[in-house]
């Protein structure tokens, strides 16, 4: 029974341990990435040919999701407000919900399945055939020439592509409430002017799309430079990949919200 | 260090934490000579080419390129060094996201301010030496293993090294492909002047244009010689692995219980 008490404390301490190392050994891969990133800032084109695989390749999925997200919440919202007779300020349901919370979220969420994935690959796959250590013994700084111009490209296209998912959303809930339903259009364009504040709700949706576009990239290039260069190996990590970043985004999704809209 | 030699280990150790892989290592690699260093699967001949190219740091003893020491070296000298030095990967290593074209200018291109017009110009030349001038639209995925290891060559050679390291450059490949990328590594070694280092295990091909030959076994130098010597040995273990025998210094068998007790005979007694 000792014994066994023994094994099972031991075997807590090295996941604690390994975890601690794992977390200090990213910590690190993240300071060397924004060290090195001068060359992503010298080669501003590095930067815009990954803005286009992770930015570009992502818009059809994030454009007919913030559609329909939009069409839903204006169905979804328009039965709710019916309710209380104020079905005019749907314009302001649609668009304070978009902007604030499930802009930047869907969105990220939504990149972290679909870019966040193919960059863990993507890394996990040069790894695995040898070209980082090919970089390497050509006197290229892999963190440099691979890592650092996919980072700044995620940070970069996040908060794109979250604004472009709330403009459809609320594009999407203009079609279902007032072409299909026949709210008002004046009400719904001008409550949702009135009520929407660029710094509380416009930019602080921003800041989180930012976050959460820092957040993804960094946890997709950590595990795929991390992957064992086996198939296995980068497939774990690419599954990885997706758990990690969806729960961070949420996790700092809550963090964010409780710091900005306290006492709002 | 004697100048005629552009590779020298003295006394290397090397260490994967508690494990050791290489142990009390002497060789030089003398200037414009292609030497092989052959040995078994996983015995250490892959971790000294890393130890040479300066992205591992030898537990003991001391790694010499051109009369630099190689773990002293910062990060800028130490690439300052690798920009001399051409590495041949297993399957090639080609940038799968760029042409053969882009794979052959991609140093050109990080290292140099070369025009467009004259790395064109140059990357044709080293294609037109490998045979792949034609195919330099072609993307990695549309070549076959050694059009590969041959383009990977053309990038080796693309800044003009005075170093190249081949790790297992005929792993994989046909007979034909076999000959032709043992003859261009002899032929880019005599004309461009280059040093070259061979990791390999296939004896008879890598004997044909090999100057000198170390034989690694289980982390440490076994034999050495020029390949007519390693031919005549005598050493059990360079002679089991020349001809190619199952059983001799090297086992079939991994080592295990007692075969009998294993099948449970022993309880029939």
């Amino acid at each position: 029974m000792m014994r066994l008490g023994g094994r099972l404390f031991s075997r807590i301490g090295h996941r604690v341990i390994d975890s601690i190392w794992r977390l200090g050994y990213a910590s690190r891969f993240l300071a060397l990435t924004l060290m090195r990133s001068g060359t992503s800032f010298a080669r501003f084109n590095l930067v815009i040919r990954e803005i286009y695989s992770s930015g570009v390749l992502s818009l059809i999925i994030i454009v007919v999701s913030g559609l329909f997200v939009g069409m839903v919440l204006g169905l979804q919202g328009y039965e709710t407000l019916k309710t209380y007779g104020s079905e005019q300020a749907l314009g302001v349901l649609v668009a304070l919900s978009l902007v604030r919370e499930l802009g930047p979220v869907v969105a990220a969420l939504l990149f972290a399945s679909r870019a966040g994935s193919a960059i863990t690959a993507e890394i996990g796959l040069m790894k695995a055939t040898e070209q980082l250590n090919a970089l390497e013994m050509m006197a290229v700084d892999p963190i440099a020439r691979v890592v650092a111009p996919r980072f700044w490209a995620g940070v970069i296209s996040m908060p794109l592509l979250a604004a472009i998912f709330s403009a459809m959303g609320v594009f999407g809930g203009y079609l279902v409430g007032v072409v299909l339903i026949g709210v008002d259009e004046g009400s719904f364009w001008s409550q949702m002017q009135a009520a929407v504040d660029v710094r509380h709700d416009v930019i602080n949706g921003v800041i989180k799309s930012v976050v959460f576009g820092f957040a993804v990239t960094a946890i997709a290039l950590f595990e795929g430079y991390d992957a064992p260069p086996t198939a296995e190996g980068v497939s774990r990590a690419t599954t990885r990949t997706v758990v990690t970043s969806s729960l961070a985004i949420l996790a700092l999704d809550f963090v964010l919200t409780a710091f900005m809209f306290k006492g709002v | 260090m004697s100048t005629d030699n552009l590779v020298e280990i003295r006394n290397l150790s090397f260490a994967y934490g508690k494990r050791p892989i290489l142990q009390g290592i002497n060789l030089v690699a003398p200037r414009g000579k292609v030497i092989a260093i052959m040995g078994g699967s996983g015995c250490g001949k892959t971790t000294l080419l890393r130890l040479i190219g300066g992205q591992l740091r030898p537990s003991k003893g001391e790694v010499s390129v051109a009369g630099q020491l190689v773990h002293d070296l910062d990060q800028q000298a130490l690439y300052q060094l690798r920009r001399k030095m051409g590495m041949l990967f297993q399957f090639g290593a080609l940038f799968t996201d760029m042409s053969v074209f882009d794979n052959v200018a991609f140093q050109m291109r990080e290292h140099t301010d070369l025009s467009e017009a004259v790395i064109r110009d140059l990357v044709l030349m080293k294609l037109h030496a490998v045979g792949l001038r034609g195919a330099s639209k072609l993307m990695p995925a549309e070549l076959s293993g050694g059009m590969a290891r041959r383009v990977a060559l053309a990038r080796a050679v693309a800044l003009d090294p005075m170093l190249i390291m081949y790790d297992e450059p005929f792993a994989g490949l046909d007979p034909i492909s076999l000959g032709v990328v043992g003859n261009l590594i002899r032929r880019l070694t005599d004309t461009l002047g280059l040093t070259s280092i061979v990791v390999t295990h296939d004896v008879h091909e890598s004997l044909k244009i090999v100057d000198y030959v170390y034989f690694v076994s289980e982390g440490a130098i076994e034999a050495e010689g020029t390949p007519d010597q390693i031919r005549a040995s005598g050493l059990p273990f360079v002679h089991q692995f020349v001809h190619g025998e199952e059983d001799g210094p090297v086992p079939f068998h991994y080592p295990a219980a007692d075969y009998g007790k294993d099948l449970g005979l022993g309880a029939h007694k």
